[in-house]
């Protein structure tokens, strides 16, 4: 471990920084038939922000994701979260980070088969220790904000695609999660449905979380404060947007 | 067009007085497309010389009132039940600029293309805050609203795929080696054809596959 190395080779952390990615690259395989996925991002989220990531197919978004997950390692770089740096932390300390602080939505959704959905819901709490009193209502609560309480007992195969989809976003939201990452979490839905959600996440990260958001869909990005594009594993572009003028006349402005 | 069936339909609820049309428009679409008084007379005084609304009563504040006639009435029905058609050919100006700009040498296109995403989606953005900050709609005058932002977002959208879609297929035609920027020429064009010639052709291809 390299504690103090790692920390003094980084800027500070801001107070309310939630992610940093520094300098993050990835290559898949070695030598000749090496893929570079990553070339080189820094990136921060922090507490009330939400960041879209837009880019073509295979641009890395969603290898960007799971590297801010701490679901894979980066070739170089280093990723903070609350200014913890992954590579300091052993495996068994990343594991509770992704389960007490992280909310993961998965492209492919990633659901247990064997578990109802109310059940796939509460697993990180469950595996956190959490009062089965308190699980069952933290699920519940989750399942109800994508609309799918009346759901909660059915087993994935029973589920539609969009219904599990929408499993997979309680699942990301369970709790008392921070940071959200959610790979085209909306790919799924109907236009209608898919608003609800995006909806959701932004009142979640009104209320103080932060969240990383991929999609294809610049209605659904729009969403969001900062837009960054990718493109062969580099951002080429972001869009700020700092203080809305009023597009629209009449009485409806903010 | 709009305007004029937009106020023939309120007409077909009741007489109105110019003014009255007015503030009748602007709660039914969300004040989003502002009328001025004097288009609302222009429009009438057509209406009234096609014999699809008459004038009517004056009332102590000297209000004119018009009313529809049954030719008019006949124009709402038809309206309501028929497709409102977006001439294929209608100008637009972003596809033109995109269009000029590739023919041209020197242009950078994925900057010309990129400086549009950046406008588009932040007029996005602003329609969807706009949007979030109203909450749900609580009258008819709110969904009225609402509807309208909702197609100026999906407009907006459109232009962002538009974009992307362009972006994607301008770099294979730059991998293709047929992006070479146009000459000034005296010929006259071979390969144009009208996009209405060229929907019509699609179509007799289609029927007869
Ligand atoms: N496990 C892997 N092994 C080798 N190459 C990989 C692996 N995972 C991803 N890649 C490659 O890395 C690049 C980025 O992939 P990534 O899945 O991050 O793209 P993406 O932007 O999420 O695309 P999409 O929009 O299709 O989901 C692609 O070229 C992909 O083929
Ligand atoms: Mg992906």
């Amino acid at each position: 471990m390299s504690t103090q190395l790692a920390a003094g080779s980084t800027r500070p952390t801001k107070p309310d920084e939630l992610l940093r990615l520094d300098g993050v690259a990835m290559h898949y395989g070695r030598g000749e038939t090496s893929v570079t996925a990553l070339a080189g991002i820094d990136l921060t989220v922090s507490r009330g922000e939400l960041v879209a990531i837009m880019g073509a197919s295979g641009s890395g978004k969603s290898t960007l994701l799971t590297i801010a997950g701490g679901l894979t390692q980066p070739t170089s770089g280093e990723v903070v979260i609350e200014g913890q740096w992954l590579s300091d932390l052993p495996s068994a300390q990343i594991a509770i980070l992704r389960r007490r602080t992280l909310g993961f939505v998965f492209q492919d959704f990633n659901l247990i088969p064997t578990l109802t959905a109310q059940e796939n819901v509460t697993l990180p709490l469950e595996l956190d220790g959490w009062p089965r009193r308190k699980t069952r209502t933290a699920g519940l609560d989750a399942l109800a904000a994508v609309g799918l309480k009346d759901h909660a007992q059915r087993f994935p195969e029973d589920l539609s695609g969009g219904q599990q989809q929408r499993v997979a976003i309680a699942r990301a939201i369970v709790g008392t999660r921070r940071l959200i990452l959610a790979d085209e979490p909306t790919g799924a839905l109907d236009s209608a449905t898919g608003e609800g959600v995006l909806r959701m996440l932004r009142d979640r990260v009104d209320a103080g979380a932060g969240g990383i958001l991929v999609t294809h869909d610049a209605r659904h990005a729009a969403w969001a404060d900062r837009i960054v594009f990718l493109r062969d594993g580099r951002i080429v572009d972001e869009n700020v947007r700092d203080h809305p003028e009023s597009l629209l006349a009449g009485r409806r402005t903010i | 067009m709009s305007v004029r069936q937009s106020l023939l339909a309120i007409l077909d609820q009741g007489p109105c007085y110019g003014y009255q049309l007015r503030t009748e428009f602007d709660r039914r679409t969300g004040s989003i497309w502002p009328l001025n008084v004097g288009q609302i007379y222009n429009t009438l005084d057509r209406l009234e010389r096609d014999g699809l609304v008459a004038k009517g009563d004056t009332d102590e504040q000297g209000h004119v009132y018009y009313q529809i006639t049954d030719a008019g009435h006949d124009e709402v029905t038809s309206w309501l039940s028929s497709p409102v058609v977006r001439s294929a050919a209608a100008r637009d100006e972003l596809a033109i600029k995109l269009a000029i700009a590739v023919t041209l040498p020197g242009v950078d296109i994925s900057a010309v293309i990129q400086v549009q995403r950046r406008g588009s989606l932040r007029t996005l953005q602003d329609l969807t805050k706009t949007k979030n900050a109203s909450g749900e709609p609580e009258s008819a005058g709110d969904l009225a609203w609402q509807l309208v932002v909702d197609s100026l977002i999906f407009a907006a959208e459109a232009e962002v795929r538009w974009l992307d879609h362009s972006e994607a297929r301008l770099a294979r035609a730059s991998a293709a080696g047929l992006m070479a920027p146009m000459q000034l020429t005296l010929e006259p064009p071979k390969r144009g054809r009208p996009v209405r010639a060229a929907v019509d052709n699609d179509a007799q291809v289609a029927g007869s596959l």
